[in-house]
């Protein structure tokens, strides 16, 4: 409920400042060639998702005989039939994979924002001696890319024998220096010290403040962080490939990527891979729309702070 | 640490078996701690770990764990080699806690072997006996010629030959060609009727090496200590300019291999013939169903009228791992994974690998008529290619990266600037460098 009143409250200051006098009217020329390239990039990005969604209703000799972007007469029993055996090839292996997948990325990323959030709240209102310094150490994580990391922490996960497991995908996951960072920039400027302040008077602990106060008014932050750490743990896939051997284990990029790869011996996986990855793509979306308005609002309140 | 006191222990052990049982095992020439003397069954139980990633693999590996109670096998698998799984490999190595037994594709092996990654499981029981049970050259791909050492147990095979449509050559008037001589010949009167030949598939190099293998080329050499690099041998050349020809008059094309165009230029009869291994029947029926029944398969094309020779494309083994705690029980597996014809019934049914093993050629599945193909009996001609795959090629110690340098060369060539004989000269070069850079003694 905040959450979505800071949105709208937050909308008009977002928004560009009308043209006094309108002395520059917009030319409509220029107008036209930016919708142009709109539409273009529109058609860009989107055609390789079309193409996905059309072969996924295609079934396997179509492939390479029908048009790639049309449909074809029995494109709808054919996706059914394409997703039925795809949830039954090897005792529904791919079921697993995809449930891995919300479990790293949902656990992952709620408590990754969790822990971004309180350690950006205590670098942006507490003064502690060492705070710049670990706020440029945390950020300089930002700087490290992960598949950099991965190699080490395969060597430090196989010391404690912690390979191969559910936790050495998930531990990892749950570390966003980027969510720090924005935590940090968010709430030293949303969550007043004088609200802190008053809360303290009346006698709250640090920790109910945290949770009843200062999170609540960092929420439009938080969600962006959820949704970023959300998108990273569900397409990294260098990490559950370094770690992983079990393939119940598998996280779905990870699996279809072995699908992928072991066309050669069984060209029956090329099928399921093309509506493997279709349906991967969904919860994905899904994700996207339900938090969009959130999100969206996060993103302009951020950036006119 | 660990690893020293292993060592020290290891050569403790051959010492002293050296002078109590009065060298029994070991043989003569081998290094201390190295001596393929040393491999004993283990006492209790067992567990063993396997990395593959050829689907139904796990079903398997459920078959032994079945009959084998005392030696159970977990399977573990990840993505192709070449895509993750050998890295994956070296890290655990590294770490020490590899697979006690991996998949491992004959031109990898050399670098496993150079960077100490394979356990030598000649004295594992009968092992070195089993060496008569495979075909000739997938043996000599695991010992490396030399004596008294086995580095893997061969699994799978890709002997060459030319798939080719029977009914546009028939319609057409031209006769099927047995000779690279008459294959260019084709090659012009098919340009004429609007179609390629083939396709000439610049990224798949090891293709190439089979073309140079058949050829009776080597690319590379091993005298024990030093390693030789011949891309540029005349063998290679002469099959380099071979296919420099057709690229040049236009008769062959060139897509991706493997992709959705080239899938539809094989189903549309733009495509007159395929160079390729055994493993390729199942490529073509998927990629090109329209052509069912179109399709025969018919031996290699010989540089020499009435030659015999075939190349071979791919092929893999199944290695015990540096580090193995039980190596006899890891061997066992192996070797049983790749004899037991249930095993490999299994594997060709579920993973489409055509077994190393003599044996394997004779089950069901090969020996049977091809529907796809006509009804013609596909496999008797792979058996017989594969009995004339000349043994002894040998690959390098850093193919992967010798595959990208070639095929970047060969990429250049079709965009129109270069040779093929170039794209050759400048892998070796970048192969030479590659080698010295990981400190392989390199004869020049």
């Amino acid at each position: 409920m905040s959450t979505s009143s800071i949105a709208r409250r937050k909308a008009p200051v977002a928004a560009p400042p009308r043209q006094n006098g309108g002395s520059k009217r917009e030319n409509p020329m220029s107008r036209g060639a930016a919708m142009l390239i709109m539409g273009v990039f529109t058609l860009y990005f989107l055609t390789p998702i079309w193409w996905l969604f059309v072969s996924s209703t295609k079934d396997v000799g179509e492939f390479t005989t029908t048009a790639p972007l049309g449909f074809t007469a029995d494109a709808i029993p054919n996706f059914f039939g394409n997703i039925g055996r795809l949830f039954a090839y090897n005792d529904g292996i791919f079921l697993k994979w995809i449930g891995n997948s919300v479990l790293y990325a949902g656990v992952g990323a709620l408590l990754g924002t969790l822990f971004a959030a309180m350690c950006g709240y205590a670098l942006a209102k507490y003064n502690f001696r060492g705070r710049e310094a670990v706020f440029n150490v945390v950020l300089s994580g930002v700087l490290v890319p992960a598949t950099a990391l991965a190699l080490p922490l395969f060597l430090i996960f196989s010391q404690i024998e912690l390979t191969n497991t559910y936790w050495a995908v998930f531990l990892p996951s749950i570390v966003s220096p980027f969510g720090v960072y924005l935590a940090r920039i968010y709430g030293s400027s949303s969550v007043p010290d004088e609200l802190l302040e008053a809360a303290r008077l009346d006698g709250s602990g640090e920790i109910r403040t945290f949770f009843t106060i200062a999170a609540r008014l960092m929420s439009p932050a938080l969600v962006t962080i959820f949704l970023f750490q959300f998108v990273t743990i569900w397409n990294n896939f260098f990490l559950p490939l370094i770690m992983l051997r079990d393939q119940s284990l598998f996280p779905v990029t990870l699996g279809l990527y072995a699908w992928n790869s072991a066309i050669g011996q069984n060209p029956e996986l090329r099928s399921f891979v093309i509506i493997g990855a279709f349906v991967s793509i969904l919860p994905l979306i899904i994700a996207f729309l339900s938090l969009q308005r959130f999100w969206s609002g996060g993103l302009a309140a951020g950036s006119v702070k | 640490m660990q690893r020293k006191f292993k060592t020290v222990a290891m050569a403790a052990a051959v010492v002293s078996s050296l002078t109590l049982a009065g060298c029994a095992t070991a043989s003569d020439d081998a290094a201390p701690g190295e001596a393929a003397g040393d491999c004993a069954p283990s006492d209790g139980p067992v567990e063993l770990t396997f990395t593959s990633w050829v689907p139904g693999m796990d079903k398997v590996v459920e078959l032994w764990n079945e009959q084998n109670e005392d030696i159970q096998v977990e399977f573990q698998t990840g993505p192709n080699g070449n895509s993750g799984t050998y890295q994956n490999f070296f890290n655990e190595i590294k770490a020490g806690n590899a697979s006690d037994v991996g998949q491992i594709e004959y031109d990898a092996l050399p670098n496993f072997r150079v960077q100490d990654g394979l356990e030598n499981i000649a004295a594992c029981g009968d092992i070195l006996a089993a060496g008569d049970d495979f075909v000739d050259w997938t043996w000599s791909q695991v010992t490396f010629g030399e004596d008294n050492a086995v580095y893997a147990i061969p699994q799978d095979s890709g002997p060459m030959a030319m798939y080719y449509r029977a009914d546009l050559f028939e319609a057409a008037g031209i006769p099927v060609p047995t000779t690279w001589e008459e294959y260019a010949a084709a090659a012009a009167l098919i340009k004429a009727e609007g179609s390629f030949i083939t396709n000439f598939p610049k990224t798949d190099v090891n293709w190439f090496a089979g073309m140079v293998w058949q050829n009776g080329g080597q690319w590379f050499e091993n005298d024990g200590d030093n390693w030789g690099v011949e891309l540029t041998s005349p063998e290679s050349i002469e099959v380099a300019d071979y296919w420099q020809a057709l690229i040049d008059n236009e008769e062959v094309s060139a897509l991706a291999s493997f992709s959705d165009e080239w899938n539809n230029s094989f189903d549309t009869g733009q495509q007159w013939t395929w160079i390729s291994a055994v493993w390729g029947a199942s490529t073509l029926s998927t990629g090109a169903p329209n052509q069912a029944g179109n399709w025969r398969v018919a031996p290699m094309p010989q540089w020499e009228a009435g030659g015999e020779d075939a190349g071979n494309w791919g092929g893999s083994s199944t290695a015990v791992l540096k580090g193995s705690d039980h190596p006899y029980e890891a061997a066992q597996f192996a070797l049983w994974l790749n004899t037991d014809p249930d095993a490999l019934a299994m594997a060709n049914e579920l993973g489409g690998l055509y077994p190393a093993s003599k044996e394997g050629a004779t089950l069901p599945a090969f020996t049977g008529e091809s529907e796809y193909y006509g009804g013609q009996k596909i496999y008797d001609v792979f058996a017989e290619a594969s009995a004339n795959v000349i043994p002894d090629f040998l690959w390098g110690p850093t193919m992967t990266q010798t595959y990208t340098d070639v095929s970047d060369g060969f990429g250049t060539v079709l965009g129109g600037s270069g040779t093929l004989a170039d794209a050759l000269a400048a892998g070796e070069e970048k192969t030479i460098e590659a080698l010295k850079a990981q400190s392989i003694p390199v004869q020049e």
